[in-house]
């Protein structure tokens, strides 16, 4: 039974980190049809701007709590400045263009970050400074779960519960679902679109960040290819639970979380990928699209 | 021609740039030394690159500008390379004078050009055969290199255990990658746009992983290693020979794939294929089967994907699961798109592009994996239709008024 909840929930902190990538995914999806590809490579920029920063403030002899406070800061801003900038570069003069035009884009751009940081930093794995200690109080269930478990668990609540807020109560998020609705009237409302999206990208880079942060503490190594995999395994997770809808997101990032958690547990570690790519593949069969997002009704 | 503000400007995008480079270029560190290394001279070249590359830009969009604003002046033209793929009297000289240069290039060029070009060759039928797929049929397909992964290993595994023959695998692979289409097609084609584009990625990230962990089956990451080059009536070919050889038998292969591809795009199926792509329900109370219409264009683009698999195998005599990763994939859509999908001339001049660029661009070696990437964007930002952008069927009446059957979405 330790085993099962052990595993349960080392599933839920993968499901987590998903879902603060997939949160990324689906919000800009949501406002501008793009699978944005560079994301991973976001996530990944945050996880390698928390290393450098955090390994410099160390050096230098901070404590404990302000590195991780600063570190954390830190490579939200630097991921959004890449996010927005992205964003400018290479998807806005596209906005017109035919559909696949952007997703090239984005694939170019995923190549292109993913060699920016091999080339200016290194291509092997670099062991990450541990950022969270093992707390006393954790230790009677020391052995099920762990306390970066925890941490990671809290944050990402905290952060769900945040950016439910945000998208429900302030002015920024009713923009958003204005613009995610339809963008020619939210224009017509004098929503600034333009505005409005490079906050998406904003805020789908600072939780990617923190996502990043926190996985490779807990994981202990990085490098410039950690991106690619969990961009994908996120994406997977947004189209899982329904592309487009924020709470869908949420929900597959925990059932792949899960998923891949009990398949290696149980199964192999091998085959653990195959496990969630069937997975999604069973569901999208009955339900086209994903368990929380609404059917489209096409009509001619 | 520069004013003030213009230059101020680009001295705060060189500002933001250096801002957004600075721990990653800048910062270098050693967690186990514990040494901390500044790099400034990389801040310094950033701001100044960024500062020239959007001056030009500017100087760019200023020009582009101007120039449409003429364009509007006189009447739209068609643009240059459109002319001469729609003109015969153009077209035929120019594609026998390519075909020309294709059957005379091992002569030409020295034995390891001949192998690059084999490879671009072999991407151009790969690109036309996705074309199909993407371009022709409107289904986005992010995992096809699966298709390719099969025709190599059946043509690796086949020989490995049964001792079959080149000649005898390479149909055989392609209907099994074909099969497979058919095999996958079924349950997604239901999906549409970018649903269907997330499960066939992972569909060939299975594949990949299959291959990769079932090591009985496929003999794992290592892969396979002496798969034999194709024979020809049973005649030893030395190995310079044998590159030129393969390099003849992909150049075939091009010719014959251009002209189904071209056949097909004409006929009834082709029509079925592009009017699916527009609507699909208008295309249905046409009464067009959705289902088959779309489950041939699948397992036709799985099955150029399958010949081109067992010749890469029999190219490279050794075939492992890291030949067959997402990038693959992206490459040959970016093939696909950057040429200007739908268009075969487009499909060649991308494929020819993408996969000659690297290879001469190997002189900047490590750099050139960003420029491609870099080109990539670039690319599409400026021209993102495509190299040769398709042109829509149109009809004209040669009667006294001019009535051009153009569509318009």
């Amino acid at each position: 039974m330790d085993y099962f909840i052990e595993l349960f929930f080392s599933g839920l902190t993968r499901g987590s980190i998903y879902a603060l990538i997939a949160l990324g995914y689906t919000m800009v999806y949501g406002i501008i049809g793009l699978i944005n590809f560079a994301h991973g490579e976001i996530y990944m920029i945050g996880a390698f701007t928390a290393f450098i920063v955090a390994t410099v403030l160390s050096i230098y002899g901070f404590p404990l709590l302000a590195i991780v406070v600063i570190a954390g800061v830190a490579a939200a801003v630097w991921s959004s400045a890449y996010g927005v900038t992205i964003e400018r570069l290479a998807y806005r003069p596209l906005r017109q263009a035919p559909r696949l035009a952007p997703l090239i884009s984005a694939i170019g751009m995923s190549i292109f970050l993913q060699n920016y940081v091999l080339l200016a930093q290194t291509s092997d794995f670099i062991r990450f400074p541990e950022l969270i200690p093992e707390f006393a109080f954790m230790e009677p269930v020391a052995h099920i779960v762990g306390s970066s478990d925890m941490v990671i668990l809290v944050t990402t609540a905290i952060v769900m519960i945040g950016l439910t807020c945000l998208i429900k109560y302030t002015k920024i998020g009713k923009a958003m679902r204005a613009t995610a609705q339809d963008k020619t009237m939210a224009v017509l409302v004098g929503i600034n679109v333009d505005r409005v999206i490079s906050a998406t990208f904003v805020i789908g880079s600072a939780l990617a960040a923190i996502g990043g942060m926190l996985i490779a503490s807990h994981i202990g190594q990085i490098n410039f290819y950690i991106g690619f995999i969990a961009g994908i395994k996120a994406f997977t997770a947004a189209v899982l639970g329904g592309i487009g809808s924020i709470p869908g997101a949420v929900l597959g990032s925990m059932i792949l979380g899960l998923t891949e958690s009990f398949a290696t547990g149980y199964v192999s570690s091998d085959y653990e990928d195959v496990f969630a790519f069937s997975l999604l593949v069973l569901i999208l069969i009955f339900k086209p699209s994903g368990l929380l997002g609404k059917a489209e009704i096409q009509k001619v | 021609m520069f004013p003030v503000k213009e230059l101020k400007r680009s001295a705060l995008i060189s500002l933001w740039f250096a801002f957004l480079t600075f721990p990653i270029l800048v910062v270098k560190v050693d967690p186990l030394e514990r040494i901390v290394q500044w790099r400034w001279s990389n801040m310094f070249y950033i701001a100044i690159g960024s500062f020239v590359l959007s001056i030009l830009a500017k100087v760019y969009m200023i020009r582009k500008e101007r120039r449409d604003a003429r364009k509007k002046e006189t009447a739209a033209t068609e643009p240059f390379a459109q002319r001469i793929i729609r003109e015969p009297r153009f077209l035929y000289p120019l594609a026998i004078a390519c075909l020309i240069f294709g059957v005379s290039f091992p002569f030409l060029f020295s034995v390891y050009q001949t192998n690059i070009m084999t490879t671009a060759l072999m991407y151009v039928v790969l690109g036309l055969g996705l074309n199909i797929v993407v371009g022709v049929a409107g289904l986005l397909d992010l995992g096809y290199v699966a298709f390719y992964a099969v025709g190599a290993y059946s043509y690796a595994l086949l020989n490995l255990h049964f001792d079959l023959g080149f000649w005898l695998v390479l149909p055989l692979g392609g209907l099994l990658a074909a099969f497979l289409g058919i095999l996958l097609g079924f349950p997604v084609l239901r999906l549409r746009g970018d649903y269907l584009a997330i499960v066939t990625l992972g569909f060939g990230e299975i594949i990949r992983l299959i291959l990769e962990n079932w090591s009985e089956f496929s003999q794992g990451p290592s892969g396979i290693a002496n798969i034999p080059r194709p024979g020809l009536f049973g005649i030893d070919i030395s190995f310079g020979g044998g590159i030129t050889y393969i390099y003849y038998l992909v150049l075939l292969l091009v010719i014959f794939t251009i002209f189904v591809v071209n056949r097909l795009q004409n006929s009834r199926l082709g029509r079925a294929w592009l009017a699916l792509r527009e609507d699909e329900i208008a295309c249905q109370a046409m009464g067009i089967d959705k289902t088959k219409t779309k489950l041939i264009a699948f397992s036709l683009g799985a099955f150029w994907a399958g010949l081109v698999g067992v010749i890469f195998a029999a190219k490279t005599t050794f075939v492992n699961p890291a030949s067959f990763t997402f990038l693959e994939s992206a490459i040959i859509l970016s093939i696909v798109v950057l040429g200007g999908m739908g268009s075969i001339v487009g499909v060649i001049i991308g494929a020819l592009i993408l996969i000659l660029l690297p290879e001469y661009l190997r002189a900047l070696s490590e750099y050139r994996m960003l420029a491609f990437g870099a080109v990539l964007v670039i690319m599409m930002v400026f021209k993102p239709n495509g190299i040769v952008s398709t042109v829509r069927r149109s009809y004209r009446f040669k009667g006294h008024a001019e009535i051009e059957g153009d569509s318009h979405e």
